[in-house]
């Protein structure tokens, strides 16, 4: 019998989307693979709501309350929730603001930065509001693995699948174990 | 060399010569202890504990134990071997170490010693202290986010330079690295851009101001060997190990 194939759903928070790329730059091993799972909500396949999942695949830190529902969502939904990232994991570039108030980095984008015209904060009610501080995602959630790096390598991306697959903790080999 | 100056590090029968600590022994052997703060050339601090081993029931740190005759020592063991990673997330946890954007990044003793003990993540949660650079030097610049506090500055300055610039100062969560000036700025000092202290931050915490950003990822020291074969090298001293 045809093994069912593993429902894999994937977000971007507070990240690039450099994560996704790195998951794509797997090249021809992509094809294999797809014979073994499907996505579900995902920036690739553009399916909006999340279904029961077996692998959630986290970008990003958490920058904002959006961030907070999507991870929770996330976390009941999906078997084994992965951190994909530097982001994920520590908060990452995004972090960085942390050094300075939310008010105080709001000022510099909009108020006093280079080039601004007619400066005002954005306050429109359908934007998410920010969090005073950038957090990782295990400040929030119970996260079951973690791929580090900037990006993780597209290796490390196939190690975790196939380590669920098989049923088996991923092994992630010194070439895959990048903080950068 | 008498034969009694020997002990036993994880079985394997090293010789010290007297006044010798397990570390320095186990360094003349070729044998790698894991460390941070401990440099060859400079007085021991025994702080960053991640030299750690198992002797007779106690766990002491190698760089500060003085060996002794029929010691037996282990320190490549499972417990141990999680203990120092615990040491390692604790030291990542307790600044803010953004890898991606640090130079000293690939270089970096702290982040090699992670990837050689199999971190992926911090374990603890993360202090975020607010920490101040210091960008008075014309040739050096200061990022406290990175300081690991192992005092390896401090000692080649008083040591070394003879100038006794950097030192540590603080209890606890509140210790920082500090410089002896009157304004607290490093640019107040004497320091040098060629001093031994400018040049032995095992992370991204004094770096020079120009040339930086220039070292492909891929030809860096760790991007391929683990720190466990080829040590605690910085960028200027490749080809020997501390």
């Amino acid at each position: 019998m045809k093994q069912a194939k593993l429902k894999v759903a994937t977000c971007s928070l507070a990240g690039c989307f450099g994560c996704h790329m790195s998951f794509l730059d797997m090249d021809e091993a992509i094809i294999p693979l797809i014979e073994k799972i499907e996505f579900d909500r995902s920036p690739l396949t553009d399916i909006k709501s999340l279904s029961d999942c077996d692998i959630g695949l986290i970008e990003g830190g958490l920058c904002n309350e959006e961030n907070q529902e999507i991870l929770h969502q996330f976390r009941r939904h999906c078997t084994i929730l992965v951190a994909v990232g530097a982001c994920a994991i520590n908060g990452g570039v995004p972090a960085m603001r942390n050094h300075f108030s939310l008010q105080e980095c709001l000022e510099e984008s909009y108020i006093r930065g280079l080039g601004v015209v007619d400066p005002q904060i954005p306050n429109d009610p359908e934007l998410p509001r920010l969090l005073d501080k950038v957090l990782p995602i295990q400040s929030a959630v119970m996260v079951d693995y973690f791929l580090p790096g900037c990006p993780p390598p597209a290796a490390a991306f196939l190690e975790i699948i196939n380590a669920v697959l098989e049923g088996r903790p991923p092994q992630l080999d010194y070439p895959n174990r990048r903080f950068d | 060399m008498s034969n009694d100056l020997q002990f036993s590090l994880d079985g394997v029968s090293v010789c010290f010569e007297k006044g010798e600590t397990i570390m320095q022994a186990a360094q003349r052997a070729g044998i790698y202890l894991p460390h941070l703060c401990f440099h060859p050339d400079f007085s021991a601090h025994g702080s960053c504990r991640v030299c750690i081993v198992h002797l007779q029931g106690k766990t002491v740190a190698a760089c500060t134990q003085p060996a002794e005759s029929n010691q037996v020592v282990q320190s490549n063991t499972p417990e141990l071997q999680k203990a120092r990673l615990r040491l390692i997330q604790l030291l990542f946890a307790e600044g803010n170490h953004y890898c991606p954007t640090c130079e000293t990044s690939g270089n970096c003793q702290l982040q090699a010693l992670a990837y050689d003990l199999g971190m992926t993540h911090y374990h603890y949660d993360p202090f975020m202290p607010e920490r101040q650079t210091d960008g008075s030097h014309p040739d050096l610049f200061i990022d406290r986010d990175r300081c690991i506090q192992c005092d390896l500055c401090g000692r080649a300055s008083a040591e070394y330079d003879g100038k006794a610039i950097y030192t540590l100062s603080g209890r606890g969560q509140n210790t920082q690295l500090v410089f002896r000036s009157p304004s607290g700025l490093l640019g107040d000092t004497n320091a040098g851009a060629d001093d031994r202290a400018a040049h032995i931050c095992p992370v991204g915490c004094i770096l020079p101001k120009t040339g930086n950003y220039q070292e492909p990822i891929g030809t860096r020291l760790y991007d391929h060997h683990p720190i466990h074969d080829i040590g605690n090298l910085r960028k200027e001293e490749r080809g020997g190990s501390s």
